[in-house]
């Protein structure tokens, strides 16, 4: 029996196409996932993102277990609000997940992980917390809506309470602020400005019409893979997993080892790959003729190796197929992939293909 | 539920047949399968002039999700391609009988047509998918 979000009736009264997704029924699209896309970069979208896991971590060794439990370090974080971009290894070094943290106050933090890992990192914080004085506490009874695009951060305000409203005009990128028992973060998995919002689900449906009367349009999981990939950002299960250490999969720059005093799970073994020489590297790949790049699809590099397409598929800004694939370390600009037995070349490039809108390679 | 037009014959591989006023055979791909493939982005033509066979290879449409291969589902000679869908590949989602139609046959064998499924034929083969 899958599981359901608050929102999940509007969905289907929405006519959109509902599919599994890490053990829920979602919403692949409401009509056009290319549309979606379009609306996202051009206007303004939302998600229904209640599916991924929130966990609350508070308790006087708060600070000290996250500074243990995460590859880059909390203590960076000192305003109030301010989000933190993080991978949780293990101790080969490996990704269990990534996630985001918000510091929101001294020993206070709220963790948001994803939805297909939800069992595995439950019973991993639990483990990792026993050792500290900290509590763990799972929220549900939420909804999250990621409202994204360059008119959505305006529609959004439009949408709330006059209180909340206040608080998210003044919200800096990459910070979140409450307002009784909302909370709104400057965050997204679009490349583009936007909120994500969270609602008691009480208040949801109310919210989602309240978008909607805004012009702000319903998007799906389709064009959510489409618009993550054009912006660079990874996929965990795809771009990363258990096996593929942070350094090989573009996220050295969320391993923090300035304060050498500080360990935390799989340093010992992200210390000892750098000393060795990292293998692989996460980059992107173009496909500058007609096609499609699709996962698992393989990579040649003449003369130095073969990698594999991690993420593929076809972006809708650009109408070229792009992707992410992880190659030798050595690889330059160009590759060849195999699709459908030939050998087809691409532009090799760091994972990054649209900001703002605008082709970035 | 998708839309099965009457007056149609169609192929087990989701394509459907029109013969137009001069006897020719309109070949595309059914509403079902749109549906299933999802926002069209590509699609790959056969020639005009080329001689087919029933179920031989002629050209590929690929969608965000998938690509997949067209078969022919009458023999004859590529006479016209739609092409439309170069740049406008969306055509055979918002109308797969009408302006998303894939290429024109000048039938080898006017049998071939009746060895296709009528609409209530296809009707339950999808039924059952």
């Amino acid at each position: 029996m899958a599981k359901q979000t608050a929102l999940y009736p509007v969905h289907a009264s929405s006519g959109a196409k509902i599919v599994d997704f890490g053990g829920w029924d979602m919403p692949l699209h409401y009509g056009s996932q290319i549309e979606e896309h379009h609306k996202v970069r051009q206007g303004a979208g939302m998600f229904d993102v209640s599916h991924m896991t929130t966990v609350d971590v508070t308790g006087n060794e708060a600070r000290k277990f996250l500074r243990y439990l995460l590859a880059n370090d909390v203590a960076k974080l000192f305003l109030e609000g301010k989000a933190l971009y993080s991978g949780m290894l293990n101790d080969d070094g490996g990704v269990v997940d990534d996630l985001i943290a918000y510091f929101r106050g001294p020993n206070n933090y709220r963790l948001v992980v994803n939805a297909s890992t939800f069992e595995k990192d439950m019973a991993w914080l639990t483990d990792k917390a026993s050792d500290f004085d900290v509590a763990l506490d799972h929220r549900t009874g939420y909804t999250t809506l990621a409202v994204q695009g360059p008119t959505s951060r305006e529609a959004a305000i439009r949408a709330m309470s006059e209180d909340c409203a206040s608080a998210a005009t003044e919200l800096t990128p990459f910070s979140s602020v409450s307002c009784g028992d909302w909370f709104i973060a400057r965050t997204g998995y679009t490349g583009e400005d936007g909120f994500e919002i969270t609602v008691p689900d009480s208040d949801a449906e109310a919210f989602w019409y309240a978008l909607i009367a805004e012009g702000v349009a319903p998007c799906g999981l389709g064009c959510r893979d489409t618009l993550r990939l054009e912006a660079g950002m990874n996929l965990y299960g795809s771009d990363m997993d258990e096996t593929i250490s942070p350094l090989e999969a573009n996220m050295g720059w969320t391993v923090d080892l300035k304060d050498e005093d500080r360990d935390f799970i799989g340093k010992a073994a992200i210390l000892a790959q750098k000393a060795a020489g990292v293998q692989q590297k996460l980059v992107g790949l173009v496909l500058e003729e007609k096609g499609v790049l699709r996962s698992h699809q393989r990579v040649i590099i003449p003369g130095i190796g073969e990698g594999v397409i991690t993420s593929g598929s076809f972006s809708p800004t650009l109408k070229l197929g792009i992707a992410m694939a992880r190659v030798p370390a050595a690889t330059t600009e160009t590759a060849l992939v195999e699709i459908r037995k030939k050998e087809v070349p691409v532009k090799v490039i760091k994972p990054s293909f649209v900001r703002n809108g605008k082709q970035v390679f | 539920m998708s839309d099965i037009p009457s007056e149609l014959k169609y192929s087990k591989e989701h394509e459907w047949v029109r013969i137009d006023d001069d006897g020719h055979a309109i070949v595309g791909i059914t509403d079902h399968a749109q549906e299933l493939l999802g926002d069209m982005v590509y699609v790959e033509l056969p020639e005009v002039g080329t001689n087919v066979a029933v179920e031989d290879e002629t050209g590929v449409v690929e969608s965000v999700k998938a690509a997949s291969d067209v078969y022919a589902p009458v023999s004859g000679e590529i006479i016209e391609v739609n092409e439309d869908l170069v740049d406008e590949p969306e055509n055979i989602n918002s109308q797969p009988y009408e302006g998303g139609w894939l290429y024109k046959v000048e039938l080898a064998n006017e049998s071939d047509v009746d060895e296709l499924l009528t609409a209530d034929e296809y009707a339950d083969l999808i039924a059952d998918e």
